[in-house]
C-alpha cells in the first residue's frame, strides 16, 4: 500500500528518528509512505480566534498539495501537523463562508473543497491495517519492556480531532498489546507536557517532567513512548534540567512508539535512529 | 469595556455568561500550579466587567491550549479559545509578550522547530 | 336557534395586557355579528371573574359565551362550569387562547392585538355552530395496577387498598423494596431504611386488597380509563411458591457464587437466592443464566435438598389477565453508570465506587456488616471524597437537570461515614449545596458544625489510581488555589436516570416521556401526578429525581386520583369525538391504522363496510377526520362547515 506522507519540519530535523523507524516499520507492514512533492510548515499552533483565517492557509496549503497529487487522504506521524492539519480541514468543511474567501485569497492555487482526510499513524494502523494483523508480523519479543504509553494533548483534544476517546483512550495500550509488549496504566498518559512554553519557562516544563517521571517510575514502567517530537524532546531533554535540580532523579528514556514498533516487527536498530535519542533505548529494547 | 467584553466573545466565539463557576477546567488543568489565578477566574473576570485585570494575568500566558478544559467542561464552553481571545487582544496592540532575542540563546538548535514556531506563534504580535 | 354570543376578554394580570390591547379587542369584536356582550377583566378566573359571566349569561339571555384567555389546557373545564352552573351547555363554551398562542410569542402591540381580534372572532364562529353535547357515561373497573415495588409503588398501593380497593402490584425484581430498602439511613432523620420500609413491606405483602406478582412484568395493555385489561408476565422462577416454605437451604448448598445486585456487586449471591433476607417474598428464584443446571446440565442439588419439593425445572411462564380501571405508574430510578465518566476513571477503579454501593458499606446488613472498608483491600479509608454532580448540571456531556437528592445523601454520607470512623476524614466536593426540604439545611449544617466534614466548592476534574492511593484533582474555588488530594475512597454522587425498560412500557401504556426519559406529566403544576391519557398516573423517581418524602406524597396522591374515579359509579368522556356518516362512509378503512388510540374499526353494517367509531377510546385528535377522502368522518363541534367559517372569519374581509 502506498498512503501519501506529511512530514513537517521536526521530523526532517530534531525527530529524523521518528521519520526514519515510522518508515521502517510500516515497510515491514507493506506500506510506503509517499512524501508530498512540496510541502510546508503545518503552522504549528491550530489558530484558536474566530477571525483569523491568515493563520489557517498554511495546513490548507499542504492539503491542496494532497490534492494536486490526486491524494484523498493524507498521513502524519507528528502529532502537533496532525492536530493543526486535521482541525483546519474540519473548519474548511463546515464554514463555507470562510472556506470561500481563503480559496478566493489563494487564487493562485486550485480551490479546495475540504476534501482530503487528515489521518494519523495511530489510527492508521488501527483502523487500516489492524492490530492483529501487525500482530502477526511480531519478529522480536520485548520482554524487558514495561512502557507507560503517553497521548498528549494532540491526538485526543480538542474532542472533534480525536483520534480516541479523550478520556480513556486506547489506541497506544492495543498496539502495544498486539505486540506482546507490557504497558502500565499511566495516569498522565493524556496530561500536557508543557509544550512550546520549554523556549522561555523551561523551569515549568522541568517541573512538569519530573513528574510524569516519577509516576511512571513509582507505577513500574522503564520506558516512555510517545508519538510528537515536542513531548519527546519535553519528557527526554528536559530531563536533564530536573537532574540539575533534584540529583536523586532516576532518568527514563523517552521514544517514539514507531522505534518499539520497529524492532518488534524485527527491523535493525541500525534503522532506527536510537543515536538521536538523549538516553539511547536499544539495550533496554533489545535485551541486551 | 463592554467593547472589550464583546472582543473576548466575538473572538473566542463563545458564550462567556454560560460559565457556572464550577472549576472543572482548573481543577484539570495540568499548568495551574504556575498560574496567579485560576481559569475559571479569568472567566469570572470578563463576566464581571474586569477585562484588564484577565489581560495582566500571567494565567493567560501560562495557558498551552492543551484543549483539557475544552472537553470536560458541563456548560459546553471551550476556554482555550477564551484565553486565545485574550492573548490575542494583547498581541493586536502589537505588544510581544516575550523577547525572542533574548530566549533560548544556548538551545535554539537543539529545540524542535515545533517549539520555536508554536512560541512566537502565540507570544508574539 | 339565533346566537346570543358573550365574549369575555381577559387581562391575565400583565400576561396578555401587556402585549394585546384587551379594550381593543372588545370594541373591536362587540358588534361582530351573533355577539351582544364583550367585557374584559384582569383575572377572569377569579371569584369576581367568574360571577361576572354568570351575571351577564343571566341578564342578556347568553346562548353561548367566549372566553379569550389562557390555553384551553388550563381553565377550558373551568369556564366549561362556570357556565353550565347558569344553566347553559358547557359545550357551549369556548376558549380563545390569547396567551400561549398570541401574547407570549409576540412583543409588537399592535400586530399581536390584530392577531388576538382574529383568533376570538374564529373561535366565535366556531360557537355559533357548536351543538349542545352530554358527556359520554363509562363505567368502571374499581380495582388499580401499580407497577413498581419501590417506596412509592409500595405507598401508592397501600392507600388505595386501605381504602378498600383492590390493588395489582406488579414488581420485575424478585422482591419489592425498590432502592430504597438498599440505604442504610436516611436523610435528615438518620431513621433506618429497613426499619421504616419493611413493616410496609410485610403489610404489602399481607393485605387481603393486595394482588402481589413478584418477578413479573406487564406484558400488555388494552383498553380505556376505567377498563384497561392488562396481560403480565410471570417470569419463569423454577420455584413452586405454593410448596416452597422458604427454608434456604437451597440458598444454603448452591455451589454457583454471582455477584449479588442487591449488593451492588459487593458481596456474591447464590444462583438459587432471595436478593436480601427479609425480602417480600421470602421465597427463592433461580437465575437460570448462572444455574449449573441450566448451563451444563449437571447438579439439581437444591432440588434434592429441597424438603417439600418445591424446585420445578420445567416450571413454565405465566400469562395472567386483570382488569383494572386505574394504572400508577411508579418504574423508579437508576444510577447514571460509571463507566460514563472517563476522567473519573470510567469504573476501572475499585475503590470509586458509586452511592448505592456506599449505602451497602453503610449499612448494618451489607457485606461489611456496617464498618466502612473498601473493596480492593478490605482497608479502612482514612479519607473518603464525596463527589456531587457527577453527571448531573452537566448539558454539554451527560445530563442536564439536577438529581436533586445527592447533595444530601452525600452530606449523610459523609456524616456517617464520620460516626464510624472519627479520627478518617471527609471530604464533600460540591458545586452548590441544594438543601431545600424540610430540616435539610440543619442537616448540612450539623455535618459542617459537629461532624467536621470538610466542604470545598470545585468540580473534580480527574480521578487517578497511584499506588493504592486514588488521586483528586480539583480547584477549591473559594480559596483560588489548586488541589491534588490522596484519598483511600471515592463515592461519586451519580446522576439519577429513568430505571431501564421504561421505553418499552410507555408504548405499552400510551404515556410519554420527556427529553431525558422521565414519564411526562398532565400539567408541571396543577396535574403532577396524572398523565395526560385519563386513568394514568405517576408516582416517584420515574417522573423526576426526588427524595423520600416527596416519593412518598407524590405516591399518596397518585393514590388519591385513583380514589377519586373509584368514588364515581360512572366517568365521563369528552363528547367531542369523532362521527361518520353511515351513507357516505366507502368502508375504505383508512382511517382505521391512522388513529393512534385504537377507537377506529370496520364493521360490516346491513352488508356494507363501515369505519365505525369507538367513542370512549376516541380522544377527538382529528387523525381520521382529516384523512377521510370522502368528508364522512366529522368531529363534534369541529365539523368541517365551522372550520371553513372559522378561516372565512379572518380571510374574507
Amino acid at each position: 500500500m502506498r498512503i501519501p506522507y506529511y512530514p513537517g519540519c521536526t521530523l526532517k530535523t530534531t525527530a529524523k528518528n521518528f521519520e526514519d523507524s515510522a518508515i521502517a516499520a510500516l515497510k515491514v507492514l507493506n506500506v510506503e509512505l509517499v512524501e508530498l512533492k512540496r510541502w510546508n510548515c503545518c503552522g504549528t499552533v491550530y489558530s484558536l480566534a474566530s477571525d483569523d483565517l491568515m493563520h489557517k492557509l498554511a495546513p490548507v496549503r499542504n492539503l491542496i498539495r494532497v490534492r494536486e497529487e490526486d491524494g484523498s487522504k493524507v498521513l502524519t506521524l507528528c502529532s502537533m501537523c496532525y492536530n493543526t492539519l486535521k482541525q483546519a480541514n474540519l473548519f474548511f468543511r463546515e464554514d463555507k463562508e470562510a472556506s470561500e474567501k481563503m480559496n478566493e485569497f489563494m487564487y493562485r492555487e486550485r480551490d479546495y473543497e475540504g476534501d482530503v482526510e487528515v489521518l494519523h499513524i495511530l489510527g492508521f494502523l488501527r483502523d487500516e491495517i489492524g492490530f492483529d494483523q501487525i500482530a502477526k508480523k511480531v519478529k522480536r519479543k520485548l520482554a524487558g519492556l514495561k512502557v507507560a504509553p503517553y497521548y498528549g494533548c494532540l491526538l485526543l483534544r480538542p474532542g472533534e480531532a480525536a483520534i480516541d476517546d479523550p478520556e480513556n483512550p486506547s489506541v497506544f495500550e492495543d498496539l502495544f498489546e498486539s505486540l506482546g509488549v507490557q504497558t502500565v496504566d499511566f495516569p498522565y498518559r493524556n496530561e500536557c507536557c508543557g509544550a512550546y512554553q520549554t523556549v522561555d519557562q523551561v523551569d515549568l516544563v522541568a517541573e512538569r517532567t519530573r513528574k510524569m517521571i516519577n509516576l511512571a517510575r513509582s507505577i513500574g514502567a522503564n520506558i516512555l513512548a510517545t508519538s510528537c517530537p515536542l513531548c519527546q524532546f519535553n519528557l527526554e531533554t528536559r530531563q536533564k534540567d530536573v537532574k540539575g535540580k533534584w540529583t536523586d532523579f532516576e532518568e527514563m528514556p523517552v521514544v517514539y512508539f514507531t522505534q518499539i514498533l520497529g524492532a518488534a516487527l524485527g527491523v535493525g536498530r541500525e534503522d532506527l535512529g536510537f543515536e538521536l535519542n538523549l538516553f539511547n533505548p536499544s539495550e533496554l529494547i533489545y535485551g541486551e | 469595556m463592554q467593547e472589550l467584553i464583546d472582543k473576548v466573545a466575538e473572538l473566542s466565539g463563545q458564550n462567556l455568561y454560560g460559565c457556572y463557576q464550577c472549576g472543572k477546567c482548573s481543577g484539570g488543568c495540568p499548568s495551574v500550579w504556575q498560574m496567579d489565578i485560576l481559569p475559571n477566574e479569568v472567566i469570572r473576570l470578563v463576566q464581571t466587567k474586569r477585562v484588564d485585570d484577565a489581560l495582566n494575568s500571567k494565567t493567560i500566558w501560562i495557558c498551552a491550549s492543551c484543549f483539557t478544559c475544552t472537553v470536560r467542561c458541563p456548560r459546553g464552553i471551550d476556554l482555550a479559545k477564551i484565553m486565545e481571545a485574550l492573548r490575542q487582544i494583547h498581541l493586536r496592540r502589537n505588544v510581544d509578550h516575550i523577547d525572542i532575542k533574548k530566549v533560548a540563546q544556548g538551545e535554539i538548535n537543539e529545540l524542535p522547530p515545533i517549539a520555536l514556531v508554536g512560541n512566537f506563534r502565540k507570544q508574539t504580535a | 336557534m339565533e346566537n346570543r354570543i358573550g365574549v369575555f376578554v381577559c387581562h391575565c394580570g400583565i400576561n396578555i395586557a401587556t402585549t394585546v390591547d384587551v379594550k381593543a379587542v372588545v370594541a373591536a369584536i362587540k358588534d361582530y355579528p351573533g355577539v351582544v356582550h364583550a367585557e374584559d377583566y384582569i383575572y377572569m378566573c377569579s371569584d369576581p371573574g367568574q360571577g361576572m359571566i354568570q351575571e351577564r349569561i343571566r341578564k342578556k339571555s347568553l346562548n353561548g359565551v367566549v372566553v379569550a384567555s389562557c390555553s384551553p389546557t388550563l381553565h377550558e373545564v373551568t369556564f366549561r362550569n362556570t357556565v353550565a352552573r347558569v344553566g347553559i351547555n358547557p359545550y357551549r363554551c369556548e376558549i380563545a387562547n390569547i396567551r400561549e398562542h398570541c401574547s407570549w410569542v409576540h412583543s409588537d402591540r399592535a400586530e399581536a392585538t390584530v392577531k388576538a381580534i382574529k383568533i376570538v372572532k374564529t373561535v366565535i364562529e366556531k360557537v355559533k355552530l357548536n351543538e349542545e353535547l352530554t358527556p359520554i357515561a363509562i363505567p368502571i373497573t374499581k380495582r388499580a395496577l401499580v407497577i413498581g415495588g419501590g417506596i412509592a409503588g409500595i405507598q401508592a398501593a397501600l392507600d388505595t387498598a386501605n381504602a378498600g380497593y383492590e390493588v395489582i402490584l406488579v414488581e420485575k425484581q424478585p422482591s419489592i423494596g425498590g432502592h430504597m430498602i438498599q440505604l442504610s439511613e436516611t436523610f435528615p432523620t438518620l431513621d433506618c431504611s429497613q426499619c421504616i420500609l419493611t413493616p410496609k413491606m410485610v403489610e404489602v405483602g399481607h393485605h387481603p386488597q393486595i394482588r402481589l406478582y413478584t418477578y413479573s412484568e406487564v406484558e400488555e395493555v388494552s383498553g380505556y380509563v376505567g377498563n384497561f385489561k392488562v396481560r403480565i408476565r410471570k417470569k419463569k422462577r423454577w420455584v413452586d411458591f405454593d410448596k416452597c416454605i422458604g427454608c434456604g437451604i437451597c440458598m444454603e448448598k448452591c455451589p454457583v457464587e454471582v455477584p449479588s445486585e442487591f449488593e451492588e456487586g459487593l458481596a456474591k449471591r447464590k444462583a438459587i437466592y432471595i436478593p436480601f433476607p427479609q425480602a417480600v417474598p421470602a421465597k427463592p428464584v433461580i437465575d437460570a443464566a448462572h444455574c449449573l443446571w441450566f448451563q451444563t446440565g449437571k447438579c439439581r442439588i437444591c432440588e434434592k435438598l429441597c424438603p417439600t419439593g418445591a424446585i420445578d425445572y420445567e416450571q413454565q411462564e405465566e400469562i395472567i389477565e386483570e382488569e383494572v380501571g386505574a394504572i400508577v405508574v411508579a418504574t423508579g430510578y437508576d444510577l447514571y453508570g460509571m463507566e460514563n465518566i472517563g476522567e473519573y476513571g470510567g469504573g476501572r477503579y475499585q475503590d470509586v465506587i458509586n452511592g448505592l454501593q456506599f449505602e451497602r458499606l453503610l449499612s448494618a446488613s451489607g457485606p461489611t456488616q456496617g464498618v466502612v472498608r473498601r473493596p480492593s483491600d478490605g482497608k479502612v479509608p482514612k479519607r473518603v471524597a464525596f463527589i456531587s454532580c457527577v453527571g448531573s448540571r452537566d448539558p454539554e456531556l451527560h445530563k442536564p437537570y439536577c438529581s436533586k437528592v445527592c447533595c444530601m445523601y452525600l452530606t449523610k454520607h459523609a456524616m456517617l461515614y464520620k460516626h464510624r470512623v472519627p479520627d478518617g476524614e471527609a471530604i464533600v466536593f460540591y458545586i452548590d449545596i441544594r438543601s431545600d426540604g424540610k430540616g435539610y439545611e440543619e442537616f448540612v449544617q450539623r455535618a459542617q458544625e459537629e461532624d467536621h466534614v470538610t466542604y470545598i466548592r470545585g468540580k473534580v476534574s480527574k480521578i487517578y489510581e497511584n499506588n493504592g492511593e486514588l488521586v483528586i484533582m480539583a480547584a477549591d474555588t473559594l480559596s483560588g488555589k489548586p488541589l491534588e488530594v490522596s484519598c483511600d475512597l471515592v463515592v461519586l454522587g451519580m446522576a439519577i436516570v429513568p430505571s431501564p425498560g421504561v421505553e418499552e412500557l410507555i408504548r405499552k401504556l400510551k404515556i410519554q416521556v420527556d427529553t431525558n426519559g422521565f414519564l411526562t406529566e398532565a400539567h408541571p403544576k396543577l396535574r403532577p401526578v396524572e398523565t395526560l391519557t385519563p386513568g394514568i398516573f405517576l408516582a416517584g423517581c420515574g417522573q423526576a429525581p426526588r427524595d423520600i418524602p416527596d416519593t412518598v406524597a407524590q405516591a399518596s396522591g397518585a393514590a388519591s386520583k385513583a380514589l377519586e374515579m373509584f368514588g364515581q359509579e360512572q366517568l365521563h368522556h369528552d363528547p367531542a369525538v369523532a362521527t361518520v356518516n353511515e351513507d357516505i362512509c366507502s368502508g375504505c378503512g383508512l382511517c382505521v391504522p391512522l388513529c393512534p388510540y385504537e377507537a377506529r374499526e370496520i364493521e360490516v353494517i346491513k352488508g356494507k363496510r363501515i369505519a365505525v367509531v369507538n367513542e370512549v377510546l376516541c380522544e377527538g385528535c382529528g387523525s381520521c377526520v382529516a384523512a377521510c377522502p370522502s368528508g364522512a368522518a366529522q368531529q363534534r363541534n369541529l365539523q368541517d362547515s365551522q372550520l371553513f367559517r372559522m378561516s372565512e372569519a379572518v380571510t374574507i374581509k
